[in-house]
């Protein structure tokens, strides 16, 4: 005998196309114009700190950073999505969620300058840290969404996660728990197309990477990731869907405009027409687009928004400039208690000022 | 010619490659981006994507190939972007790579080597710039090296690839590029096994590994110390007569490692002297390292890593015992 036993298919969506024209049967009814008008801003946010951030790294006064332009839609889009108690979970390039969520401006600049006090969770603030091997994360955002379902607080998670980072066992060990255990768990994937020097076409054979969910059970759905509204409408849908116990996968359709992260040099490995090409499909120009057509923006209004940007980022950036360290928190948060041991290597230490005069 | 650690390992993989088609390199971004310190370089370009290939991004995965690949008949050079991600191949590491010659009584090996770069000092993010030197020595079975500078880089790289063992090769970053030495442009090795006598010296005995090989040089020289300085260049299997006999003959030893106080090299050094040496010490043998915890984030670096100044330091307790 031969049957089919399972077949499905992934479904593509987009609610605002590239140039600013809507597709009226897919439009979330609750988005207003002003909501719009919020959207834009906060991608307009992300930009301008984002270029702030590369030019204080070139100047060294942050490390090593990973710039998000061009995924502005993306993370707006998503990151408006979640609801009061809901968590994100990053991996280290969402720095647009951080701040639509509201995470304070300077201490999203002090952990770029290097300070685990800039990672200083502020409370009620829903979310875990910034995670730098990637996809192992998920595993967390699995555990969280199973802690919230036995709470039952209502909320759901939202993982973040590279395309490159599909390929990580995490990635594939989370969206199987989630299926198993049935908690409201959303993985949303930034198909970004580049895992630094190595293409999406590369990293592996699946035609999608929402079809990545099937293997586990549960649902997977691609939207264009530089449409916000899109964005906006298939996470929060995801997250309600996860809330009734099925969780999503979701996979955005972006692009890295920029370097992987300053310490990269693309040049080595992608054509500048390739680059060229995606500019076209802006998130911020279809919206700004849309918004012009509306007489609901124009250049004044642009030059005032840039103009508040620019000085709530500076304000913050000087505030995280002004942090003074103390080395003596390395040892302090490290256990719940000071063992002996290592009270005995702090007060060595501090007893020789950290070794930090000059060699006699 | 004159190389940086760098392009001394890029010279050496050439040569290894060019000498034995079995070997392979893989890793995440060593083809088209030449790794993302440029270790790699040129390879792809030479040698086609069936000898360089980019792997998905799943270190698990690299080094459980990789280990297939060397069973198999390959000789596989696996990079790991960098230490921190190494763990995530830790179960293929310490279950597999490690057993695989004992759990077969020898009938099956595997001639790999997994290189990937090591500790900090160049202000980069977290997990970037740990020392993992005594995680892959603990268990046995997987020789570890680290060299301090381009001649040992290369010659320890052709030796590691010449053995039928498992070789996990620790690469400190901050020297990839520090410096720059007359290297031959042929094929040479560097024993495994076989400590580095860097500098003779009859009142004191300094061992260290990587990144603290400069360090101490230099507090030796600002202090003027008649030191002897080791350098250890293999980890597992350790060198223990260099190391007993220079104690004997100087009757101190301090030990220099980045890597986290306790539970480190050091204990382990420290314990072999105390077995074989005791009595011909004239002083307690003193440990200088980071503290006991983890790596933090660049801001906090400087006050973490053992810097010249903590050096001189301990040498001066330790001369007026
Ligand atoms: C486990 C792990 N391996 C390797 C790295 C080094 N690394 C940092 S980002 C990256 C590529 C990630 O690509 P992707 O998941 O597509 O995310 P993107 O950078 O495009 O946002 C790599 C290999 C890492 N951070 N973690
Ligand atoms: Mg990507």
């Amino acid at each position: 005998m031969q049957k089919k036993v399972f077949d499905d298919s992934i479904e593509y969506f987009q609610v605002m196309d590239e140039n600013g024209a809507i597709d009226q049967a897919l439009f979330p009814k609750e988005v207003t114009d002003q909501k719009i008008v919020e959207m834009y801003k906060w991608m307009a946010f992300a930009r301008a700190l984002d270029a702030k951030a590369l030019s204080l790294q070139r100047q060294g006064r942050i490390a090593t950073y990973a710039p998000l332009v061009g995924q502005e839609g993306e993370q707006v889009g998503s990151a408006l999505a979640l609801g009061q108690n809901d968590y994100f979970v990053p991996n280290f390039r969402q720095h647009g969620v951080f701040l639509v969520r509201g995470a304070p401006i300077d201490k999203i600049v002090l952990g770029w300058r290097g300070y685990e006090d800039g990672g200083a969770v502020p409370k009620g603030f829903n979310a875990l840290a910034v995670a730098v091997p990637v996809a192992t994360q998920l595993p967390h955002a699995a555990g969280l969404a199973f802690a919230l379902m036995q709470r039952k607080n209502g909320g759901a998670v939202l993982g973040y996660v590279g395309d490159g980072g599909t390929s990580e066992g995490d990635f594939y060990e989370s969206l199987n728990f989630a299926g198993a255990k049935k908690v409201p768990l959303v993985i949303l994937i930034e198909d970004n197309e580049w895992a630094i020097s190595v293409p999406r076409s590369e990293q592996t054979a699946a035609q999608t990477l929402a079809q990545k969910a099937m293997a586990a059970g549960i649902k997977g759905v691609q939207v264009d990731g530089n449409d916000v509204i899109g964005v906006y409408k298939v996470v929060k849908d995801a997250l309600d869907e996860a809330r009734k116990g099925n969780p999503m996968l979701v996979e955005v359709l972006t692009y890295r405009m920029s370097m992987h992260t300053t310490a990269d040099d693309p040049t080595k490995y992608r054509s500048d027409a390739e680059v060229e090409a995606w500019k076209n499909k802006d998130p911020l120009l279809r919206v700004r687009k849309y918004l012009q057509s509306k007489n609901l923006w124009d250049d004044t209004k642009e030059q005032q928004m840039q103009d508040d940007q620019r000085k709530k980022i500076d304000d913050a950036v000087a505030v995280a400039e002004s942090f003074k360290e103390d080395p003596t928190s390395m040892f302090q948060n490290i256990y719940s208690f000071m063992p002996e041991v290592l009270n005995d290597e702090l007060e060595e230490a501090k007893e020789a000022g950290f070794w930090q005069t000059g060699a006699q | 010619m004159m190389a940086n650690m760098v392009t001394a390992l890029n010279n050496a993989h050439d040569l290894i490659m060019k000498e034995n088609d079995k070997v392979v390199v893989l890793g995440e971004d060593v083809a088209k981006d030449g790794g993302v310190f440029r270790v790699t370089d040129g390879l792809f370009q030479k040698y086609g994507p069936n000898r360089v290939l980019d792997t998905p991004l799943a270190e698990s995965s690299i080094i459980g190939t990789a280990i297939g690949m060397a069973i198999g008949g390959l000789r596989p050079i696996a990079e790991i972007q960098f230490a921190g991600f190494m763990l995530l191949g830790f179960s293929q590491l310490l279950n597999h790579a490690a057993r695989y010659r004992a759990r077969t009584r020898s009938t099956l090996t595997v001639p790999m080597i997994v290189r990937t770069p090591v500790s900090g000092g160049v202000r980069t993010l977290e997990h970037h710039s740990d020392s993992p030197e005594t995680y892959y020595s603990h268990i046995g079975g997987l020789i570890v090296v680290e060299p301090s500078n381009p001649y040992d880089a290369k010659g320890l790289l052709i030796r590691a690839a010449h053995m039928n063992d498992p070789v996990v090769f620790l690469e400190p970053t901050k020297l990839y590029r520090l410096f720059k030495q007359e290297i031959p442009d042929e094929m040479y090795e560097v024993p495994i096994g076989k400590a580095n006598i860097v500098q003779a010296g009859d009142d004191l005995t300094i061992i260290a590994n990587g990144t603290m090989v400069p360090v101490v040089k230099d507090a030796v020289a600002k202090k003027g110390t008649n030191a002897e300085i080791i350098d250890l260049r293999t980890i597992n299997p350790l060198d223990e007569t260099t190391i007993i006999e220079s104690a004997k003959k100087t009757g101190r030893v301090m030990i220099v490692h980045e890597a986290s106080l306790s539970f480190g090299l050091g204990a382990e050094v420290a314990a072999r002297i105390a077995e074989k040496a005791i009595f011909e010490l004239d002083a307690p043998v003193m440990r200088v390292a980071a503290p006991s915890l983890p790596y933090p984030q660049p801001g906090y670096e400087k006050y973490f890593v053992p810097n010249t100044e903590k050096v001189s330091q301990a040498i001066d307790k330790i001369m007026s015992v």
